[in-house]
């Protein structure tokens, strides 16, 4: 039986937008998309974890969850009831080179949901209760990050990968530690400095023409002023240059928590495309070498997977997976010889359309929400990315070659500095790895991490 | 089901089987998701791991997912690939043993078993699923074991198992298909009816036994659990109506007055007030036979032990029916429902799955249209009254998750 051909295609657009700014310098990016009565309001500030005060790690974080937790008009807990009478409700959170708040709202109640969320942003109170809580919470949370394998792997891996001087070493919301001495003052302290108009983009996707969005804005924020400052600190210098290994002890877990990788490049690098197309190759797609060798060839485990972590600054590259830990050497020893094939030979033509044919024929499966719109065209202002990027995507994909994608692996995977982090049973896996001879081997507690 | 929505130019393609770990035989369980694994491993004619990289090659997205009543398998393909969708569904449904091996099979149990130790054994809480339904469901119903099943049944799986649940669940007459998005409707009949009208319908599915239950509990139950984590946790469960039943509307709405978002019942005031809770949630499993469970899922703050943690939680439910539900609270709850209903739709593969679902659990596809005004038509009045029947002590089951070495709460 012959399986069936595709038949015609048809085109598909990234939804057209409009870029337009008010005179305190707030931009505002609008996206009409009329498919069902739904708008989604997404601000992106400048107020990033990499911009925090040096001891203060978390802070970025503390205040994004603050926003929510009332103005100066009304406390949290009738905010939050404010919002919810509407049919939604706040997001907020900070990253590495953002913070983003947003909400999506059926079109018939933007007006007055739009009215709260804009106070939010201009009016915080930051009361003492609600700091105190929230640091709390975030405190209780590092306590559980000893339990859970797979962000203690994470989180350990970053630190073994950067310096300690580094900002990427820490956890983006802090650690127990720098989050234990935040203060309120500190809070709003990195408010004043960092939220402003000249420094937030207001994105806006849905049910409504970009002049209603405008006098939406207008209408609540033009007002608004402030600058805020641009200070960034230093984060992504390397621990090391060379192999290293390193063991997280945890007796009790039933499987290996793996991680492998180094300091990547900077979202802004103009190798990006080939090394997207190379990363799917290599561990991005089901079909990747890494994920058909570790699943599908050996059984080691439920799932493997290699991807970049895009950041202004390098992000780390990590190949990432939970094995069986009785073939936790085995499967590092597979995910090695894998990214020497990457690096030794081009890959196939079958290989390069696999993964070119899926990241262009996916492009439009993306964007079928308006939140997902939104936060696409929040990385465009994030990573100031052109204003054609979403119209120019699938050619870039399309123009990558097999040449392409081993230069990128040969320029971008370096084995020689591969650093290497599991987290589970010592005395199952301490032999197998250090007979590996893959790097020097240390020992950690999970404390410590 | 035809759902048509020409905007963008992708197409969803949706199959529901009626079969689930509700059927597995005693001794096999986890056998209907290991199979819905060896699904993904070729068919007459396809290749092994062929059928993952034709859909992405087509540009697609692709999974499966099992649960106690049904197993879906979903793709998201550019509008232009629909029959290659539709043929590999076919292919797989009226063909799959020619490509079972035994190979196949012990190399996706090993898979599976990794699967289970990254889901649940290495995860803080992770044997909850499984300790909540063993709770809540006597040991001769169909919900009572384990969905992604014990090691050692998986180790028991043969090819004949395969064989014989292939036969008898993975029929036409089992299944549903969903088509939503952009497509041609009389091509899509045209292609549905090419590929899956020859392949003949089952013999009958062997009916569930022992399904019906009484609609509480009875007496209280508790099961407390040491685990690997530094946080008490405690889930309380409540039986309660079956998914798509009237009353289930308004278990549904009193699961997001106590415990959907942040201005939920449980989340004021041991979140927000007595700050005795790090999280607290209330959802239900939405079961369609037999009886569903309403539970409840609060996380300790540090410095509270699982006793006063249970404490807290018993004392919001006594609260909860002592005060009854206000009507700005079945309000906010009605709202915050409807607008993710609404926000959902926007999703070809969520239309699809959806419309599905109606189908098969309630017969009836056009429910999906139903939904908003079903949850805008339950009244506060009929929201108190599920809280009084079916949260009182003689209807609670309570799961409490301690730290190692706590011993008993």
């Amino acid at each position: 039986m012959t399986r069936p051909a595709a038949g015609p295609s048809r085109d598909y657009h990234f939804p057209k937008f409009e870029i337009r700014s008010l005179s305190n310098g707030l931009r505002l990016i609008v996206a009409p998309v009329h498919k069902l009565p739904v708008v989604t309001v997404l601000a992106v500030v400048d107020a990033t974890a990499v911009s925090e005060p040096a001891g203060k790690e978390g802070v970025a974080e503390l205040t994004a969850k603050a926003l929510r937790e009332g103005t100066t008009e009304i406390d949290g807990a009738h905010l939050t009831l404010e919002f919810e009478k509407l049919g939604t409700s706040l997001e907020a959170g900070a990253d590495w080179d953002s913070t983003v708040a947003s909400m999506t709202v059926i079109r018939d109640k933007i007006e007055p949901a739009f009215a709260l969320f804009a106070t939010v942003l201009t009016s915080p109170a930051f009361r003492d209760d609600d700091i105190e809580r929230l640091r709390a919470e975030r405190l209780a949370e590092r306590l559980q990050v000893i339990d859970e394998p797979r962000g203690l792997a994470d989180e350990a891996f970053s630190r073994f990968v950067y310096s300690d001087s580094s900002r990427f070493a820490e956890p983006m919301s802090g650690s127990t530690r720098s989050v234990g001495g935040i203060t309120r003052d500190d809070v709003a302290a990195f408010y004043d400095n960092h939220y402003s108009p000249a420094g937030t983009t207001l994105i806006m996707v849905g049910d409504l023409t970009a002049d209603d969005a405008e006098q939406i804005v207008r209408d609540a924020l033009a007002s608004w002023s402030g600058n805020g400052s641009m200070a960034v600190v230093a984060a992504d210098a390397a621990a090391r240059s060379s192999r290293a290994v390193q063991i997280v002890s945890k007796p009790e877990a039933a499987q290996s928590e793996l991680r492998l990788g180094h300091v990547g490049v900077p979202r802004t690098h103009p190798d990006y495309f080939a090394i997207v197309v190379m990363n799917a190759v290599l561990g991005g797609l089901f079909s990747s070498r890494i994920n058909l060798n570790l699943r599908e060839a050996h059984g080691y485990t439920y799932g493997a997977s290699s991807y970049y972590d895009w950041r202004r600054q390098a992000g780390p590259f990590v190949v990432s997976t939970a094995v069986q830990s009785e073939v936790t050497a085995e499967a590092i020893a597979e995910v090695l010889k894998e990214i020497d094939r990457m690096r030794s030979e081009e890959i196939g033509e079958d290989e390069l359309t696999l993964a070119t044919n899926y990241l262009e024929g996916v492009f439009p499966i993306r964007y079928e929400t308006t939140a997902a719109i939104a936060s696409a065209l929040a990385n465009m202002v994030i990573f100031e990315l052109p204003e054609t990027y979403y119209d120019t995507y699938r050619s870039n994909i399309g123009a990558v070659t097999t040449s392409d994608v081993l230069t990128a692996a040969k320029s971008h995977v370096q084995p020689e500095s591969l650093q290497i982090v599991v987290v589970g049973n010592p005395s199952v896996l301490e032999g197998p790895i250090t007979a590996l001879d893959a790097g020097p081997l240390t020992l950690r507690d999970p404390a410590d991490a | 089901m035809l759902s048509e929505d020409k905007t963008t130019p992708i197409v969803a393609v949706n199959l529901w089987y009626h079969v689930g770990s509700a059927n597995e035989r005693p001794g096999r369980t986890g056998f209907a998701h290991l199979f819905e694994h060896m699904l993904f491993q070729g068919s007459e004619h396809v290749e092994a791991n062929e059928h993952f990289e034709l859909v992405q090659r087509a540009g697609g997205t692709l999974n499966g997912s099992t649960w106690l009543e049904r197993t879906n398998y979903f793709e998201t393909v550019p509008s232009n690939q629909l029959a290659l969708a539709l043929w590999l569904e076919a292919d797989r449904m009226g063909a799959l043993l020619p490509a079972m091996t035994q190979k196949k099979l012990d190399t996706q149990r090993d898979v599976v078993k990794n699967e289970r130790r990254w889901s649940v054994d290495n995860q803080p809480y992770g044997t909850c699923w499984e300790k909540l339904q063993e709770l809540a469901y006597p040991e001769s119903h169909p919900f009572h074991h384990s969905l992604i099943g014990s090691m050692e049944d998986l180790s028991e799986a043969s090819l004949d198992d395969i064989a014989q649940f292939f036969r008898t669940y993975y029929t036409p007459d089992n299944a549903v298909l969903s088509i939503a998005g952009d497509f041609d409707r009389d091509e899509a009949r045209m292609l549905v009816e090419k590929y899956f009208g020859p392949i003949p319908a089952g013999t009958g599915i062997p009916p569930l036994v022992n399904i019906d239950l009484p609609a509480k509990f009875g007496s209280p139950r508790r099961n407390v659990v040491e685990d690997d984590v530094s946080l008490p946790r405690v889930y309380m469960a409540f039986r309660s109506p079956v998914f798509g039943s009237d009353e289930y509307y308004a278990a549904s709405v009193t699961a997001a007055i106590m415990g959907m978002r942040r201005g939920s019942r449980l989340y004021r005031s041991l979140v927000r007030e007595r700050q005795t809770a790090a999280d607290a949630t209330a959802f239900t499993f939405d079961l369609a036979k037999g009886a569903d469970i309403f539970v409840i899922d609060v996380t300790a703050r540090p410095e509270i032990s699982a006793e006063r943690l249970e404490e807290e939680v018993t004392r919001e439910v006594e609260l909860l029916r002592a005060e009854g539900a206000s009507q700005s609270e079945v309000e906010r709850a009605v709202v915050l429902i409807q607008t993710d209903i609404i926000t959902a739709m926007q999703t070809a593969s969520e239309r699809a799955d959806r419309l599905s679902m109606f189908a098969t659990l309630l017969g009836d596809p056009e429910l999906i249209n139903e939904q908003a005004s079903r949850y805008a038509a339950v009244t506060t009045k009929r929201v108190n009254r599920f809280i009084h029947d079916r949260l009182g002590p003689d209807n609670r089951a309570t799961l409490v998750y301690v730290p190692r070495s706590q011993g008993a709460a």
